[in-house]
This record gives structure tokens, sequence and C-alpha cells, in this order.
């Protein structure tokens, strides 16, 4: 048993937490939450040139072949800085479903484009009923003149906005079970029948409308098999259930951090408030609820890495960590007091993004319906 | 990263259960009514039971009461990580053998004391021939251990004790005393306390009961009356026992029974299965899945918590906060694991052994008055979350 990071994650961490802090500073991230954009493309370009898009990219592709532990240690620190834009869509969500079923020319066309940072994407799963299973995929492409004609609403997808690809999950065919007849389509998000709004949400996320009226896109734009696409789409669930844990770790040690530098040096009843037990307790609840998240995202995110069945881990990492996230930000108003509850301060950031994180891939009562399902209830 | 055992671990942890198997009294881990966490129904702190004294031994012969120990003081010179396999697989299998002078005394010992020391006491302790009981407590000091006031003076080559100690559990059951005193009253706090290994034998002491909330007498309050004890039994530097007697709470707060918990879930998910209620299994209702769920998701982070600490131990750090949080987070889910199963069984729950109709053979009505001294025993969750803040985060005294 090893529970440490090698030499190499401790200096990803290291020079991540660095540069995050300096290029991004929270000043950028509320200019870019209030942007429609909510990317700056000038970051954008220096994050490519760190080999941070292509990191789980074989070379050949311009990647620098990392592990999916190395790119969850990298988006624990992007959580606790907070880096605003479509990353997670495409490096979590978007990178390697194509890596893990497009085919060659695929990989050779898009790859490259995703690691220099030419190409943005993200996966348009989820439609107005909001559920992750395959029942729930209610849009449609049917087949016409060696076209596919794609009719539906998604909602909820990140950064489309922005995105220039959209990977579609669509039903082709209806099947006795529903895991049966879903496709993944590449789709160019400019192309005509494909119209996205923006949401405005509680996180300030850039989360879209994206309706399909009759797009058409070619038969070989089809990631993966035909009618097969179900199992890609689970394992890009699972990879981005465990990444999104690994935001939340950096969150919430970032509103820990906050509230107990903050303890110290707040005066009241001529003592810092931290000197107080009510304060000191929540503090420990906070230490108890970040370090738990973080050892089961890790040990989540190590099975998922070697590729050995994660199931329960995954469904325990992010039930705990949607729960611990919340209850620290919460924990860390009530430190700061009034001075939290105004938008020029920092740790409203991080309650929103809580609750959005919370409730994106399956809120807690979710995740322990897997767990039930996996204790064999 | 590896969170996989390596092959030796695992062999190891092969090796253990077999053991468990064949060794243990038949029907033992129905019998017992230890519930993990709680110290109230340690077997050994009540009595000595002959059967498990023979298994106990069976132990020491394998080294197993001192797994993680140099082979020189009678150890098996394993790490401690297969030390965390061992007291996994022990709990789980509701066993007894190690105790505190393998846990508690033993490791401060190692760390603490002279090498005459060590060669005097180590092997004894790893042979399973000497029990220890916790002289802390006193009837004014509980979680404020610094303020305690039985005093040891020096007399020639003897310290004489006197004084009053409280919560002694196992004090009956026990050769010696694994004392805190006060050497130098005049000294600035935590200054002039030292700690000392008594023979409970000797004159001078009085054993009194106090039987526990579950009706079993663990506890004792002990009266040391001019009890006179040889200087070199004071435990590495006289007036330094404070700073000891924290990292020996640490060592004791590692010893939680994750096992115990994991197999009193299963026990529990067994039990919803072959129930029904309405014509309905308990085990398909929602809202018993759901809280069985969340049940197993806390076994899994304390787990992780419970692996961490001997990882670092391995590596040769000592944790300090991080014991506390695993003592909070497992003492906390002792509690929570007996309310929960009350919740799942409903009245049935309530039901103490012997009854035809209490289930899990009464198990569950014992765990949640048990668990109680979970949260207490040991330092108090309170104080825990005081290390936490104070040690951990270095959040101000004032």
């Amino acid at each position: 048993m090893d529970l440490g990071l090698s030499e190499e994650q401790e200096m990803l961490k290291t020079s991540a937490r660095d540069f995050l802090q300096k290029e991004c500073p929270k000043k950028l991230v509320k200019q870019l939450d209030e942007s429609d954009e909510g990317y700056s493309p000038e970051l954008w370009q220096k994050i490519a040139g760190l080999g941070w898009l292509g990191l789980m990219f074989p070379d050949k592709y311009g990647g620098s072949g990392g592990s999916f532990l190395d790119l969850v240690v990298l988006l624990e620190e992007m959580g606790y800085n907070i880096l605003p834009g479509p990353f997670f869509s495409t490096v979590v969500l978007g990178g390697p479903t194509i890596l893990a079923a497009g085919n060659k020319e695929q990989k050779r066309e898009l790859l490259p484009g995703i690691a220099s940072g030419e190409i943005i994407l993200t996966l348009a799963l989820t439609e107005p009923s909001v559920g992750y299973d395959a029942s729930s995929v209610k849009t449609t492409a049917v087949a016409h003149n060696g076209e596919y004609v794609i009719n539906g609403t998604k909602l909820f997808v990140p950064d489309a906005n922005v995105a220039d690809l959209l990977l579609c999950v669509a039903r082709t065919k209806e099947a006795e079970n529903p895991e049966d007849g879903i496709t993944i389509f590449l789709v160019d998000a400019k192309s005509p029948g494909v119209d996205c709004t923006l949401l405005k949400t509680l996180a300030r996320d850039k989360q879209c409308e994206v309706l399909f009226n009759n797009a058409s896109v070619p038969k070989e734009n089809i990631l993966g098999e035909l009618d097969q696409g179900w199992p890609v789409v689970q394992d890009a669930l699972q990879k981005a259930t465990v990444a999104k844990c690994a935001e939340m770790v950096g969150g919430a040690q970032a509103a820990l951090d906050m509230a107990v530098a903050y303890a110290k040096e707040r005066i009241q009843f001529n003592r810092p408030i931290g000197s107080f037990q009510a304060i000191q307790h929540y503090c420990a609840n906070m230490v108890s609820d970040v370090d738990g998240s973080r050892f089961v995202t890790y040990k989540a995110a190590w099975k998922v890495s070697e590729g050995l069945p994660a199931t329960m881990d995954v469904a325990v990492a992010k039930a705990w960590t949607s729960e611990a996230y919340r209850r620290v930000t919460l924990l860390a108003h009530q430190i700061f007091g009034a001075i939290g509850f105004t938008m020029d301060h920092d740790l409203h950031l991080y309650y929103r993004r809580a609750k959005a994180s919370e409730m994106m891939f399956g809120d807690s009562a979710f995740q322990r319906a897997i767990v039930s399902r996996e204790l064999g209830l | 990263m590896d969170f996989r055992f390596t092959g030796q671990e695992e062999a190891f942890r092969r090796e253990v259960d077999d053991f468990m198997q064949r060794e243990l009294p038949a029907n033992w881990t129905e019998e017992t009514l230890y519930w993990p966490g709680g110290y109230g129904t340690i077997p050994d702190f009540e009595k000595i039971n002959p059967a498990t004294e023979i298994f106990r031994r069976k132990l020491a012969e394998k080294g197993w009461l001192a797994i993680s120990w140099p082979e020189e003081y009678g150890g098996a010179g394993r790490t401690h990580i297969e030390q965390a396999i061992f007291h996994e697989r022990i709990s789980y299998y509701r066993a007894t053998g190690p105790d505190i002078g393998t846990l508690i005394s033993g490791p401060a010992i190692m760390r603490f004391g002279s090498d005459e020391m060590k060669r005097e006491w180590l092997p004894r302790i790893a042979r399973g021939e000497i029990r220890f009981w916790l002289a802390y407590s006193e009837p004014n000091a509980g979680s404020d251990l610094a303020s305690i006031k039985t005093s040891a003076v020096e007399d020639g080559d003897d310290l004489v004790i006197n004084g009053q100690k409280t919560w002694g559990s196992g004090a009956h059951t026990s050769d010696y005393a694994w004392m805190a005193v006060m050497t130098d009253p005049d000294a600035p706090a935590r200054k002039g306390i030292s700690l000392v290994i008594v023979n409970n034998k000797s004159e001078g002491i009085t054993i009194r009961p106090i039987i526990n909330i579950l009706g079993l007498h663990s506890f004792n309050e002990v009266f040391f009356d001019d009890v006179r004890v040889p200087q070199r039994n004071i435990v590495g530097e006289k007036n330094q026992g404070w700073y000891y007697l924290m990292a020996a709470l640490d060592f004791e707060r590692l010893v939680v029974a994750i096992g115990g918990m994991r197999r009193t879930l299963e026990e529990l998910i067994q039990y919803t299965k072959g129930t029904y209620r309405n014509g309905q299994a308990l085990s398909c209702a929602p809202l018993i899945q759901d809280k069985l769920a969340e049940l197993a998701i806390e076994i899994e982070v304390a787990d992780m918590f419970f692996w961490q600490t001997a990882w670092m131990l391995d590596r040769g750090l000592l944790p300090n906060i991080e014991a506390s949080v695993l003592k909070l987070a497992t003492t906390e889910l002792s509690w929570k694991l007996a309310n929960t199963a009350m919740e799942v069984m409903g009245p049935y729950a309530q039901l103490e052994r012997g009854s035809k109709w209490a289930p899990l053979g009464g198990r569950i009505c014992t765990g949640y008055l048990d668990c109680i001294s979970a949260l207490v025993g040991a330092g108090t969750s309170e104080i825990q979350r005081n290390i936490i803040a104070l040690r951990g985060l270095g959040l101000p005294w004032s």
C-alpha cells in the first residue's frame, strides 16, 4: 500500500498552484464569471503551453502521456484556486472520450488541436429530465441520405457557448434495453440547426441549453460504434464524476484555509475569534470533511486510473465529497460573518460552486442509491 | 499511489484470517458483546475468560501481540500497515488480544523509555504475560487531565504515591497501572507530571468497582495510600510525562474497530434482506437503502483515515491530528451505526440479549449504550476538535 503522490505529481501540484495563483487571481475569476464567454483565451493559450490540455494524450497526438491520476492532481489545484473556463469540458469530458472511442482519423484530426488549445469541446448528454441514465436520452438521430439528422433538447451542457465541437449523445434505435441504441456524434457547434443559449446559473458556470433542430451530421462523425455509445458515455461519466470530486476537494481546502487565516486575525471581544471553541470546532469539522474527501476521492481516482472496477468507490467519493464541500463552505461563511456576504469577498465563489458541483453528475442521494445497489440491497 | 495490498500484505491478511477462523473459541463472534468503538464491552476489562486467554497465548507465540515491534523486543518486526491489517481482521472477528500494554504502554516505552526499561518491560508485554490499566483520570481531572492531584514524592530510591484515580477500565483484571502522577506541583502547568508504572499488588492500593451503563463491571475507582514505587519505573524523564501522555493518547486513538464496523454493517444488510414487513423485504425499502448506503460511505471514509495513519507510521511520522481525526470520525460512526441499526430494525432493536425476539443476539441494544463511551473515552469528541484546531491548524489558545 502506498498512499502518497509521486515526486512528479507533487511537482505538478506545486507548479499548478503557483501558476494559477499568479495567472488567475480572483479579480479575473470574478470578471470571467460575469462575462458571457467565461474564459480568457490568453490564459487558455498559456495553459495549452504548459501541456495541461493534452495531459492524458500520447506523445504522437501532442500530449504528454500522463495518467488520469495526474489529471486529478491538477484538477484539485484548479478547484483550489478556481479556474473558470472550459478546461473540465474539454480535458475531462471531451478529450479522453475521443481518445478512448475515436477512430484513427478522428484522433489524428482532433487530439493535436485539443492539446494546442485550438479546439474546445464539451459533452451534450443531459436533457430536461436531467437523468444520467440511458433512458433519459430522448434526443434522436435518424439516418437520412448518408447523414444523421439530430433533433432534441440538451440541457445543462457545460461550456457549449464557447465549444467548437459537441459530443452529442443521441438515440439511434429504440430497443427494449435503453442502453442499446445510443450513439455519440461529433457535432460542429456552429452547424445549422444547432442553437445554444447560455443559462444564468448560481455558480456563474457556463451551462447551456442546446437545441438540435434537424441538425445534420455526416455518418463519419459517429464517435465509436453506431448504437453502442452508452458504455463510452458511462466511462466518461465515471471519470468526470471523480474529476469533479477532485475539484471539490481543492475548493473545500481553499475555503478551510481562508476561514482559518481569518479566524486567527479577526478580533472580537478583545481576542481572535479563532480562540473561541465554537470557531475551533467548526474548523476541526472542516478538517475532517476536507481530509476525508481527499482520501476517498484519490482512492476512487487511483482505481479509475488503473482501470479497476470503481463503481462503489466513485459513488462513495461523490456522495461524501458533495456534502462535505457544502458543509465546509457553509461553516466558512459562518466564520466570516457579514463580510463573506459581499460580492467583493471571495468566499461566495466557493459556496456557489459547492452547490453546483454537488448537483453535477448526480447528488448524494443519487450516489447513495448506487452504493446501496453495490451493497446488494 | 497504490491502494492495493502488496503480495506480502495480502498473504499476511490471509494468514490472520485463517488463524482467527481456526483458533477462536467456537461461536465466539456471536457470544461476545463487543461493540466497535465502545469501551464498555471489551471482554478483558470485565473478567479474564480462560478460552480467550488461550487464544491470546497463541497470538503471543506468533509475535502478533506486537506485530510492528522489532524482533529484539519480542515483536514480529512487521510494518504498521501489517499491524493495521491485523487490527482490522481481529476487530472483524470481535476477538481480543492486543490490549493497553501492546497498543499504548509498549509503543510509548519504545519511543520514550530507557534501554533498561525497554529490556525489562517490552518482551513481557509482547509475550502477553502482563496487563496494564490506564490510571489517568481523577474525580476532578477528566478532560482537563493536566490538573491531576495524585502526588508522587521522592523518598530514597522510591516514589511515594498518594491520591485517587477513576474510570480505571480493567484495573481489577490487570497487573500494572500505567499512571500519570504529579511529581512537581510547583512547576508551571503540564511541566510537573510524570508517567510511572505501578504494580497493582503494591501495598496501599484499593480497587473498588464502578458498574458501567451496561451493568458490567469494567470501571474502577482506585485509591493510592503511601504506595511505594521504585523510581526506575518512571517512563523517560521525570516531569516530562505530559508530553509522553499526549503521544500515548495518540497511540490509543489509532486503535479503532474498523473491521467490527464492517462486520456489523454486513449483519445489518443480511437482516434487512431476510426481514419482511408488509410483504416486502426491508432491503427493498428506499429509505432503508439510503440509510445503509450512508453508513457504508462513512465507513469507507473512516477506513481511509485508518490506513493513512498506519502508512504515516511506516514513514516514521507520528500521527497527531490524524489520530484525533480518526478517533472523532470512528467514534461518531460507532454511535451512528447503533442508531441507524435501531432505525432500521425498529422496536425489535431495543430487546436485550436473551429474548427470542432480539435481532442479532441483542447486539444493537448493547451497542446503542456502549457507543456513548466511544464519544467520551480517550478524550471526548470536543477534546479531539480542540486538538485538531489548536495543534493542527494553529488557532490561538486565547
